[in-house]
């Protein structure tokens, strides 16, 4: 940053933009600070993967509701259903496709992975669309009646849920090439959530891609800062959310079907209860700002998985103070995004 | 009109002043038959299940209008209203079970499950009610459901996922006789004195609330929460007015609380805390009419009415139709809630006035 101030930059040229390093360095300072409070290496290290892939699920999760609320305002609180959608959809594909998922060999295990998280996928995509239609898209710009009628829509895509798989919970397995750990020594390591946290990283980073690099990227930027102004200079930024919802509703979705294989159970409500996880990692990174979900999604998951560890009584309330410890610091959140009345 | 209307907001000149009264003569009939019905309730329905859905039908009324007092008139979402609901049921159960099963207790019980709970409501609400309704929706919804896990883990203090069952004073137990032989034909013992404190207390709160809102202090709310920033530069702190009416909403929760602990003898989390919970009051509230306190009584009584019977006549049609695909499942009696949410969801974007809205011909 100084260098730019030393040697005069040319007047086309932009200054370069500062980043905000404090929050990033949050996440290691963090791990790095419960590492003598764990003590041992091999535990800690255990613990920090299992919140590297906890982190990552609940990204995937919460990056569609920070982007919806980023562009179009629009807080939704039933995106909650749409996890839960997604992991009974994939259930479209893995009930036929279970002799795959249970087969010994990577490369169909793998397939049958695909297969489901494609039917998850497109299912939410399509269930977003009808949502975004019927329900939230005669409620623009007011907020107290979207809070309500997204409300309304968690209870009747959840209901729905029951009626079609029944209300008790369905097991569900780890494909077999992904199941038991890998050992280093005393470390071990779930395949899963490893695969977990390498599939977590490629969505962040291909969205940060899109987002910064993309055409696209840069209207749903500029969407976000400043709505009216995209729309005077010609884009349709209608269009443009309507494919940010689908888009946000087939992550939650994906997110769906990857939290359902990590508790090996579906349950109606288990949309609903991640929720409150959500909306905390939302509020942290700061509301609309993807950077900011992703940084909260794994400061939630090491804090959560920690204390479980230390003192598991207040591992509960550990969340909440994490979030007011970092609303005092910063009160927007980490990243806080263009502000709107 | 940008900001969000949902009541029929008639509150202009002259209106302003009548804006306490019914102001229809069918609303004012509904309201006068369920007042009067749930005060005769124990005579007209005679029969311990009708006798808990009259009691429970007066403590939903009063949670109901305490939320109200937020999502109505100060149109701001709590979703933490079970909780301080839940610490006023845990407040005398836990004192009940504790100390001595008598009045004293009871009374130490109330007033500091109050103070907990309008504590705990100034220090959420100063904290997010700065920023907009939908930072508060989505704290207060995280604060609640790390209040209802706590208050399951916590096992010495509150029975965790059991509950407390424990007696209440002697005046309200049910083997308590006050007068030999009938009444109408109805046994006058403890549980109809547990009814009628139920009933009174009811109504004693309601009033309360209605002075509440009907007062300069809640003209000021009803201005909020049409143009908060209009308010404001009027010269209103709305901050201010939003945590004291936080508190107050709060208080009339935790009050509601010990009504319900004192009438089924047991607090536990699928009592006072379940989001269920939570989801019905919204639901009690949206569809019987927001801004306008009636539509809490007229909701909660259709709402309670609807899930005690309706749910048998959705059981017939669940069988009548067994032979058909999905048909049963949707009308399965525990599916109520798809049909209610469905309702809820039509009556925000087309009665946003709710019932008493209707009932008032706008």
């Amino acid at each position: 940053m100084n260098v730019a101030k030393a040697n005069e930059p040319a007047p086309a040229a932009l200054p370069a933009r500062k980043v905000d390093w404090a929050p990033l360095v949050l996440v290691p300072l963090l791990a790095l600070a419960a590492l003598p409070l764990v003590g041992s290496t091999a535990t800690w290290t255990t613990l920090t993967i299992a919140a590297l892939a906890m982190g990552m699920m609940i990204f995937i999760m919460a990056s569609g509701l920070t982007l919806v609320f980023g562009l179009m305002d629009v807080l939704n609180f039933g995106h909650g259903a749409f996890i839960t959608v997604g992991a009974y959809a994939g259930l479209i594909a893995a009930v036929p496709l279970a002799g795959w998922l249970a087969s010994d060999q990577l490369a169909v295990n793998a397939v049958a992975l695909i297969a489901i998280i494609l039917v998850a996928m497109a299912v939410t995509g399509l269930v977003g669309y009808a949502f975004e239609r019927l329900i939230v898209m005669p409620v623009y710009g007011q907020h107290l009646k979207q809070i309500l009628v997204t409300m309304g829509g968690l209870i009747v895509i959840q209901q729905l849920v029951i009626v079609l798989w029944g209300p008790v919970q369905i097991p569900l397995a780890v494909p077999q090439a992904l199941r038991g750990a890998f050992f280093f020594g005393d470390v071990a390591i779930e395949k899963y959530r490893l695969t977990a946290v390498v599939l977590g990283l490629m969505i962040f980073v291909a969205m940060q891609l899109v987002l910064t690099r993309t055409k696209l990227g840069l209207l749903i930027r500029a969407g976000v800062e400043n709505r009216e102004m995209v729309e005077a200079l010609g884009y349709r930024i209608r269009r443009l959310f309507v494919g940010v919802f689908v888009t946000g509703s087939m992550l939650a979705g994906l997110g769906g079907v990857m939290w359902g294989f990590y508790r090996e159970t579906l349950t109606p409500g288990m949309g609903l209860e991640v929720m409150v996880m959500i909306f905390i990692v939302v509020i942290i990174g700061g509301l609309g700002s993807v950077g900011g979900c992703f940084i909260g999604a794994l400061l939630v998951a090491l804090t959560a998985n920690y204390m479980s560890f230390l003192a598991p009584k207040l591992a509960l309330g550990s969340n909440i103070i994490l979030m007011v410890a970092i609303l005092l610091w910063r009160a927007q959140g980490l990243f806080p995004v263009a502000k709107r009345a | 009109m940008t900001a969000p209307a949902p009541a029929a907001a008639p509150a202009k000149g002259a209106a302003m002043a009548r804006s306490s009264a019914p102001r229809s003569r069918l609303l004012s009939a509904v309201l006068v038959l369920i007042f009067a019905g749930l005060a005769l309730a124990p005579f007209v329905f005679p029969g311990s299940q009708s006798l808990n859905v009259a009691a429970k039908i007066c403590y939903f009324i009063v949670l109901a209008a305490s939320f109200d007092l937020l999502l109505g008139y100060t149109g701001i979402v709590s979703f933490a209203h079970t909780m301080f609901f839940g610490i006023g049921g845990y407040g005398a159960a836990i004192s009940l079970y504790a100390l001595a099963p008598d009045w004293t207790s009871l009374a130490i019980g109330t007033l500091a499950a109050l103070v907990v709970s309008v504590l705990l409501a100034l220090l959420i609400g100063l904290f997010s009610l700065r920023v907009r309704a939908i930072f508060f929706a989505m704290i207060t919804l995280a604060v609640a459901s790390a209040f209802a896990i706590l208050a399951s883990q916590l096992g010495w203090l509150t029975g965790g996922e059991d509950g407390r069952t424990f007696r209440v004073p002697e005046l309200l137990r049910p083997g308590t006789r006050l007068m030999d032989g009938t009444l109408f034909g109805v046994q006058i013992n403890g549980r109809l004195a547990a009814y009628y404190l139920v009933y009174a207390s009811m109504v004693l709160l309601f009033v309360t609330m209605l002075r509440v809102v009907n007062s300069p202090f809640g003209s000021v709310l009803q201005a909020i929460r049409e143009n908060d920033f209009r308010a404001e530069a009027i010269g209103y702190r709305t901050v201010v007015y939003r945590v004291v009416i936080n508190c107050i909403a709060a208080a009339m929760a935790t009050l509601a609380g010990v009504l319900c602990a004192v009438w089924l003898r047991y607090t536990g989390p699928g009592t006072t805390l379940s989001f269920d919970i939570m989801l019905d009051i919204l639901l009690i509230v949206v569809i019987g009419g927001m801004g306008t306190l009636y539509g809490a009584v007229i909701g909660a009584t259709l709402f309670l009415l609807a899930e005690s019977y309706l749910q048998s006549l959705m059981g017939a049609f669940s069988a009548a139709t067994a032979g058909l695909p999905v048909l049963p499942q949707l009308f399965h009696p525990d599916r109520w809630l798809l049909w209610l949410g469905v309702l809820f969801i039509l009556s925000v974007y087309f009665f946003p006035s709710g019932i008493v809205g209707r009932l008032r011909g706008r």
